[in-house]
Parts: C-alpha cells; sequence; structure tokens
C-alpha cells in the first residue's frame, strides 16, 4: 500500500538516483551549494523584489538579452569543466593508466559537454546578442512579440535547469549529443539520463522556434520608416536568414524528440531495433535538423563580423548585395546537405556524390563573405580595439575549419576519417572560431550600449591571445590524432605513442582556461573601473548603424523618437550631414505604448519544467497539472487586452531632455 | 472635433498594424507545424510498411467511419467560417450558434478518432504492437491533439464573445482561430489520403 502511494508520488524517484562516483559528487555538490548560496544571498540582502520587478518579469528585449548571455556564461563554465575533464583523461588514460573518471561516467561527460556547449552556450549567446540589439539595429522600440519573448527565454532557462539538475539526481544521458538510436531505446538505456536529455532539448528548443518566429517578425514588420530590406544592417539579414532556418528546422527537431519520448515513455517502435522500428529514420531526421543548426549558430556571427569590421574599418561594408545573396545561398544549400553525416552508412556511390558535392559547394557563399570582409578592411582607417582581435582571429580559424571541412565533405577521405579526432577538432575549428569568437566579438562590441560602459581593452586582447593560441595548441594535436587513427569518444588507449599529443591538447586547453579567466577578469576589473570606461557619448566606437544613435545604456524605449531612414549606415550618413552643417530638426515627441512587465512566462516555463521533470520519473500527476498550468496561463494571457502602458509625450520629453543637451544625440 | 477623429484613425491604423503583424506571426507558427506534420508523415511513410508480422492498415482501418469523421471535420470549418462571418457583421447570436455548432462538429470527430483508438486497442493493436501502428498513433494522435487545443480554444472565443462582444482583441483571436481550423482540415485531407486511402488501396 504504502510503496503504491510512494510510486504514485515519487514515480521512478528514490536515493539511488543520487550520484556515485566522486568526480560527479563533486560536481553535484557544489551546484548544490552554490544554488543554496545564491538564494540565501537573495534573502540577506532582500532583493527578491527586485529581481522580480526588474528582471524576472522583463518584457524588455535588452534584459531579456542580457538574462540570455548569463545563462550562457554560467553554462560555458559547465562544458568547459567537461572539456577539461574529456581532455584530462584522454591525456591521462593511457596503457595501464585508467584515467579520471570511469568509462561509464566519461560517455556522459561527452554527451554534456556537446549538449551544452550547443544548446545552452552558442545558442543562448545567440538569442541573447540578437535580442540586445536587433529592435535597436532596426529602429524599433521592441521585438514583435514581448511577452512570446519573455516565454522563450524562460523555456531556455527550464531546459538549462532541467539538465543540470540530471547532475544531482539521475544522471547526464550517455547518449552522445544526438543520442542516436537504438542505444538511446529504453533496452540498452533504462536510466533516467536520456529522458532529461530528451526533454530538456524539447522544452528549450520550442524556446528557439518561438524566438526564431518572433525575431523574422521583428525584421518583417519593425523596421523604422525608410528602411526597405535592402537598407537594413547585414546583422539583421544574417538574423533573417537564420529564423528561417529556425522555422524549418526546429519542428523536426521537435517531432524527432518526441518520437524518441513516445518509444521510451509509450513502448513505441519508431526506432528500436525490434518490432520494425528503423534507427535510420532517426540519423536522418536528426541531421535534417542538426545540419542547418549549424549554420543557425554561424549565420548571426557572419552579421555580427560583417557589422564590426565596418564600423573598425570606417568604411561601408564592401558587396553588401553579394553579403545577402551569401546568406540566402548558405540559407538554402544548408538543407541539401545533411546525408554528409553518414557518408559511411552505405547509401551508395551516387547519393554520397550528390551530398558530398552540395556540401563542397556551401564553401564558395562562404568564401565571398570572407573576401568581402578583407575588402571591406583595404584601404580602411583600420582600429584594432578587442572586436577587431576576435574578428582576425576567426578568419584564421575559420579558413582552416572549413578547408578541412571540404576535405571530408570527400566521401573517400570521410570514409578514412569518420568518427575521428579529425572531425571533432574541424567541428571544433569552426564552432569556436567561427561562432564563439563571432558572439565574444559582438559581446564586447555591444556591451556599452547595453551597460553604459565599455570592458577593459587591455585584459580583453590578453584573452583573445590566450585563445587563439590555445585553440591551436588543443586541436593541431587532433587532427594529427585523428589521421593516425584516434576515434573520438575515446575513454582509453594501449601506448601507441599517442599520449604526448593528448598531453599537448591537454595543455592548449588548460591556456583557453587562462582566457576564459583572463575574460572573466577583464568583466570584473570593468564593473569595478566603470566611471573611467563610461560611455557619455552613445557612439564609443564611432558607429554607422542605428543603435548607436541613442544613448548608453538605452533607454527602455530604444527611441525617444523613431528615426527615418534614407541610406544603409544610416548614424554614419547623419553624422557626416550634420558635419556639412545640416542640423536635425527639433525632435517631436508622440505617446509611447510599452509592454507592461509579466510573469505569467516565467509561470509556463516553470509549468514546462515540472511537466518535464515529471515525465522523466514517471510522476504522471505532476504532468498532468504541468499541462493544466500552461493552458490556464495561455487562456489567462489571451483574455488580457491591458497589456500595455503609455509614457506620453511630455514625459518622453523631458526624459530625453538631458541627452539633447549633452549634445549626445544627433 | 477633428482632432478627435484623427486620434480614432490613428488608433485603428495601429490596431490594424498590430492585427497584420500577430496574423503574420501566426501564419509563421503555422508553417513550422506544416514541418512538424511532415516529419510525422515522412517516417509514417516509411514505416507503413513495418508491420512486423501484424496487420497493415488494409486490415484495420474503417473507412465508412473516417469518411463521416472527415464529413464531420469538413462541416466544421464550414460553421468555423460562417462564425467568423457573423463576426465581421457584428451579429453576435448567430456567431455564437456558429461556433457552438464549430465546437459540436469538432468534438463528434475527436469522439469517432477515440474510439477507433480504442477499438484497434482493443483487439489487440496498441501503438506498441508495431512500427507501423506506433507511426499511426502518433500521426493521427498528434492531429487529435490538435483538435483538442482547437476545441479548448473556441470554448474559451465562446465565453469571450458572450462577456465583451467583437472587441479588436476577440475578432482577431476569432481570426487566428479559424486560420487554425481550416489548417487542421488540410492537414486531415492529408491524414485522408496518405494513412488512410493509400492504406485500404
Amino acid at each position: 500500500m504504502i510503496s503504491t502511494i510512494g510510486s504514485f508520488l515519487l514515480g521512478r524517484l528514490n536515493w539511488s538516483a543520487l550520484p556515485t562516483e566522486p568526480v560527479t559528487q563533486g560536481g553535484a555538490v557544489g551546484v548544490v551549494v552554490l544554488g543554496i548560496l545564491a538564494v540565501a544571498a537573495m534573502f540577506y540582502f532582500k532583493k527578491w523584489t527586485w529581481l522580480w520587478k526588474n528582471w524576472i518579469t522583463t518584457l524588455d528585449a535588452k534584459k531579456i538579452g542580457v538574462m540570455y548571455i548569463i545563462v550562457a556564461i554560467l553554462m560555458l563554465l559547465r562544458g568547459f569543466s567537461d572539456a577539461l575533464m574529456i581532455r584530462a583523461q584522454q591525456a591521462l588514460a593511457s596503457g595501464n593508466a585508467h584515467g579520471i573518471v570511469s568509462s561509464d561516467t566519461f560517455q556522459q561527460v561527452f554527451s554534456a559537454h556537446g549538449t551544452i556547449m550547443i544548446f545552452f552556450v552558442a545558442m543562448g549567446l545567440m538569442f541573447g546578442i540578437i535580442n540586445l540589439v536587433l529592435p535597436l539595429l532596426l529602429g524599433a522600440r521592441d521585438v514583435a512579440f514581448p511577452f512570446l519573448n519573455s516565454v522563450s527565454f524562460w523555456l531556455f532557462a527550464a531546459g538549462m535547469i532541467l539538465i543540470n539538475a540530471s547532475l544531482v539526481m539521475g544522471g547526464f544521458s550517455p547518449g552522445g549529443w544526438l543520442g542516436y538510436p537504438p542505444l538511446t531505446e529504453l533496452a540498452y538505456n533504462p536510466g533516467p539520463g536520456v529522458d532529461y536529455w530528451i526533454w530538456s532539448l524539447q522544452i528549450a528548443g520550442i524556446g528557439s522556434l518561438l524566438s526564431g518566429i518572433n525575431f523574422l517578425v521583428t525584421i518583417l514588420k519593425k523596421r523604422a520608416p525608410g528602411m526597405t530590406l535592402m537598407k537594413m544592417p547585414i546583422f539583421a539579414w544574417s538574423v533573417l536568414t537564420m529564423t528561417l532556418l529556425v522555422i524549418f528546422a526546429f519542428p523536426i527537431l521537435t517531432a524527432t524528440l518526441g518520437m524518441l519520448g513516445l518509444d521510451r515513455l509509450m513502448g513505441m517502435h519508431f526506432f528500436t531495433s525490434s518490432f520494425g522500428g528503423n534507427p535510420m529514420m532517426y540519423i536522418n531526421l536528426i541531421w535534417a535538423w542538426g545540419h542547418p543548426e549549424v549554420y543557425i549558430l554561424i549565420l548571426p556571427a557572419f552579421g555580427i563580423f560583417s557589422e564590426i569590421v565596418a564600423t573598425f574599418s570606417r568604411k561601408r561594408l564592401f558587396g553588401y548585395k553579394t553579403m545577402v545573396v551569401a546568406l540566402f545561398g548558405i540559407t538554402f544549400l544548408s538543407f541539401l546537405v545533411w546525408l554528409h553525416h553518414f557518408f559511411t552508412m552505405g547509401a551508395g556511390g551516387d547519393v554520397n556524390a550528390f551530398f558530398g558535392i552540395m556540401t563542397m559547394i556551401i564553401a564558395i557563399p562562404t568564401g565571398v563573405k570572407v573576401f568581402n570582409w578583407i575588402f571591406t578592411m583595404y584601404q580602411g582607417k583600420i582600429n584594432f580595439a578587442t572586436p577587431m582581435r576576435w574578428f582576425m582571429n576567426f578568419v584564421v580559424t575559420f579558413t582552416i575549419g572549413g578547408v578541412s571541412g571540404v576535405l571530408m565533405a570527400v566521401p573517400a577521405i570521410d570514409f578514412q576519417v569518420h568518427n575521428s579526432l579529425f572531425l571533432v577538432a574541424h567541428f571544433h575549428n569552426v564552432i569556436i572560431g567561427g561562432v564563439v569568437f563571432g558572439y565574444f566579438a559582438g559581446l564586447t562590441y555591444w556591451f556599452p550600449k547595453i551597460f553604459g560602459f565599455r570592458l577593459n581593452e587591455r585584459l580583453g586582447k590578453y584573452a583573445a591571445y590566450c585563445w587563439i593560441v590555445g585553440f591551436f595548441v588543443a586541436f593541431t594535436p587532433l587532427y594529427i590524432l585523428g589521421l593516425m587513427g584516434a576515434t573520438r569518444r575515446l575513454d582509453h588507449y594501449d601506448g601507441q605513442g599517442w599520449q604526448a599529443l593528448f598531453i599537448i591538447a591537454g595543455v592548449g586547453t588548460l591556456i583557453i582556461a587562462l582566457g576564459i579567466g583572463l575574460q572573466l577578469l577583464q568583466l570584473g576589473v570593468s564593473i569595478w573601473q566603470r566611471k573611467k570606461n563610461i560611455d557619455t557619448t552613445g557612439d564609443p566606437w564611432d558607429g554607422r548603424t542605428l543603435e548607436w544613435s541613442v544613448p548608453s545604456p538605452a533607454p527602455a524605449y530604444n527611441f525617444a523618437v523613431i528615426p527615418t531612414v534614407a541610406e544603409r549606415d544610416p548614424f554614419w550618413e547623419m553624422k557626416e550631414a550634420r558635419k556639412l552643417g545640416h542640423m536635425p530638426k527639433a525632435p517631436v515627441y508622440k505617446d509611447v505604448w510599452l509592454p507592461k512587465n509579466s510573469g505569467l512566462g516565467i509561470i509556463i516555463a516553470g509549468s514546462a519544467f515540472l511537466g518535464g521533470f515529471g515525465l522523466i520519473w514517471h510522476v504522471w500527476w505532476l504532468a498532468a497539472i504541468a499541462v493544466i498550468g500552461v493552458a490556464v496561463t495561455v487562456v489567462l494571457r489571451a483574455s488580457d487586452d491591458d497589456t500595455e502602458y503609455v509614457i506620453t509625450a511630455a514625459e518622453m520629453k523631458s526624459l530625453d531632455a538631458p541627452h539633447h543637451q549633452k549634445g549626445q544625440l544627433v | 472635433m477633428s482632432e478627435l477623429v484623427m486620434s480614432n484613425q490613428a488608433e485603428k491604423s495601429m490596431n490594424n498594424e498590430q492585427n497584420l503583424t500577430k496574423s503574420l506571426g501566426f501564419w509563421i507558427y503555422l508553417m513550422t507545424d506544416c514541418v512538424l506534420f511532415a516529419s510525422l508523415f515522412a517516417t509514417y511513410v516509411i514505416l507503413r510498411g513495418s508491420t512486423y508480422g501484424g496487420p497493415s492498415g488494409h486490415d484495420v482501418f474503417n473507412m465508412p467511419a473516417v469518411f463521416v469523421e472527415t464529413i464531420l471535420l469538413l462541416t466544421s470549418s464550414f460553421t468555423c467560417g460562417l462564425a467568423v462571418v457573423m463576426a465581421k457583421i457584428n451579429y453576435k447570436q448567430a456567431a455564437l450558434v456558429f461556433l457552438t455548432l464549430t465546437f459540436v462538429f469538432g468534438a463528434g470527430f475527436l469522439t469517432m478518432e477515440l474510439s477507433e483508438f480504442s477499438n484497434l486497442v482493443a483487439a489487440g493493436h496498441s501503438w506498441q504492437a508495431s512500427a507501423f501502428l506506433s507511426a499511426f498513433f502518433t500521426l493521427v494522435g498528434t492531429h487529435g491533439l490538435h483538435i483538442s487545443v482547437g476545441l479548448l480554444w473556441i470554448a474559451v472565443m465562446i465565453f469571450q464573445v458572450m462577456k465583451r462582444g467583437f472587441t479588436d482583441g476577440v475578432l482577431r483571436r476569432l481570426t487566428l482561430f479559424a486560420l487554425f481550423w481550416h489548417f487542421l482540415d488540410i492537414i486531415w485531407i492529408f491524414i485522408f489520403t496518405i494513412v488512410y486511402l493509400m492504406g485500404v488501396a
């Protein structure tokens, strides 16, 4: 009787879910202690109301962006500690030595590293930066659907908390970052790890899908008057193509994870090795999402670099139109290449040839972009500020990564290096060199616009040096090891003379760790010395686009008066006109409507979190409550017509006046 | 006076702009739903023959019942369209009647679908029996889940129309609901063709 009630209340949750291995126990205890400390600090400083009013319920895209980036930085530390463990294990586990973790834990560690870095670091930084600057770049007050934006963020946060809960209860999935069945099916993996992986990605993925819709409508509907599509900053174009990819790719992920979840939860047979299930179907579906996903991550980074190169070369971006065409070319082609992820699975020569050629063709539009950036720099007055350093790192790293990618697009070569560390090196080459450097560059570039002061330049440059040196020390050995036959996800090897290379790779990771340390130091020092680096002009880099025409930090309403755009690089043109003596007319203020704060976003995401938790542990009543919670909250929101507040023209005038007196605005 | 008219017009154009933005967002959402269904359709087509020695579609589909289901759903779409027309001419009573009819036909469709499911399970052909049946239950069930969401949405709409009449917000939500309901019709046509007609052929 009692056990029946217990299993009704708690499902399959019990004490054995707690971690057993010392390394994991340490991590779990660390997370729990930090969590308790954070909550205690909030009570001690009586900051709950402040947190609720200013952050949790906010519908201001800029603040939502800041929260995305905080989550992403926390997850970067988590994912990077996994990377350190992988490198330590592989450097030590040669011959008779067995390294620092067991084989089973090692599988969890590399799965966690991949999953967290892609879904919660790269995606988080991307959505964070887009939220920070997209409306400002477009001359808009806000995104198209501010409430939806809050729901998206909190779903992302809910997914993040859910997947980290597995560290404390139940363990991570050992199935790799894409969870290939039948390994991830119930028959081979009955524990909760895979369920954590499924439901966490499902929840965060739906958040990403909603964000994609939101940003696309923002770009199509919220541009300032006069800003035709061909006058948009190229970053907005890159976000537009990214959202198209999200809209076509993420529903596939939703369906795929849904089917894998149904297999595990309801005993279905989509991808099982028996009852007619077809694991190959999963591989096709997951890569039909997964390949576009890497372009989802990289395209906005391309956009960021385009803005940065133009600004710091003090020139118009070279080849604007070809940039746009290249973005669309990459978008289209990225859907035609998914099969290159399984050349070796017996699809036959014709199919492999088609997908090999399609893959190589992507190098053409990408090359167009690289040359455009270089031509933009040509004869420019280049300022090698930190964002530009990240860009230089990117060009070198990404080009090498691209070349090794074209190499692997040859099916015959892929048969040789498939599933080897060569692939791991290539993948990190483009993702770190492209995505991570791109978002770091963007963060440094737009930081003053959001916080009102610049980041310390010197520490930023040192961090960039550490990353680039560390990167090559860490991943060049992996290229060599891959060619020598070392496979990925290797937790032990005999003494084939590989150990020296693995140790060098480990040293590289430590150099990157130093880079991350310097970045944290940079953030700390910059906050400490914020008076010294304060941005009083609103235009610290002599910028070209609209976001620099408003004061720093940008006010909640972004623009006191929505600007009218006549040219590309509108702010630059305004400044040029001013130099020629064309003074702008006095602004005409109008009433401004802004969205009211709403706590319903976090309630929806909180319900989703509980639902995911219930499904993972088979606590059905919790899952049922979660469904009702989401439905009730959505209906409540849909029945509320009073969602905005007004700033009157007079108030707006008085808010805007100080900046005019300082001569900040043109 | 003229100032008042001006501000009314300004407000109207603002609302109009908002409606356009929201309906564009909803269209894009429907597109993502299309991709979701496309993934499920693709999987179904691949797994259709994987019956693992169990029954195929030919053995288990009850075509007369499916035909009645189809008629119910298409009729509900028609009444839904009428409800929107009545709302646009501000004829509250008629709109409520047609919304209720839409709900009744939709609920009838869902009941028939659930009874088809429970008959299959009772005959030993549950979603656990083969990959084909897993794919069948998931594809058709996902459509059914959408219908359930739609029914909840109609209920909310009926309540809002009764309580508030046709405010801008209510009209907008009603139009978006109609889009959603017609979209489910289109998906059902595909299910009817690819799952049922091609299943028994």
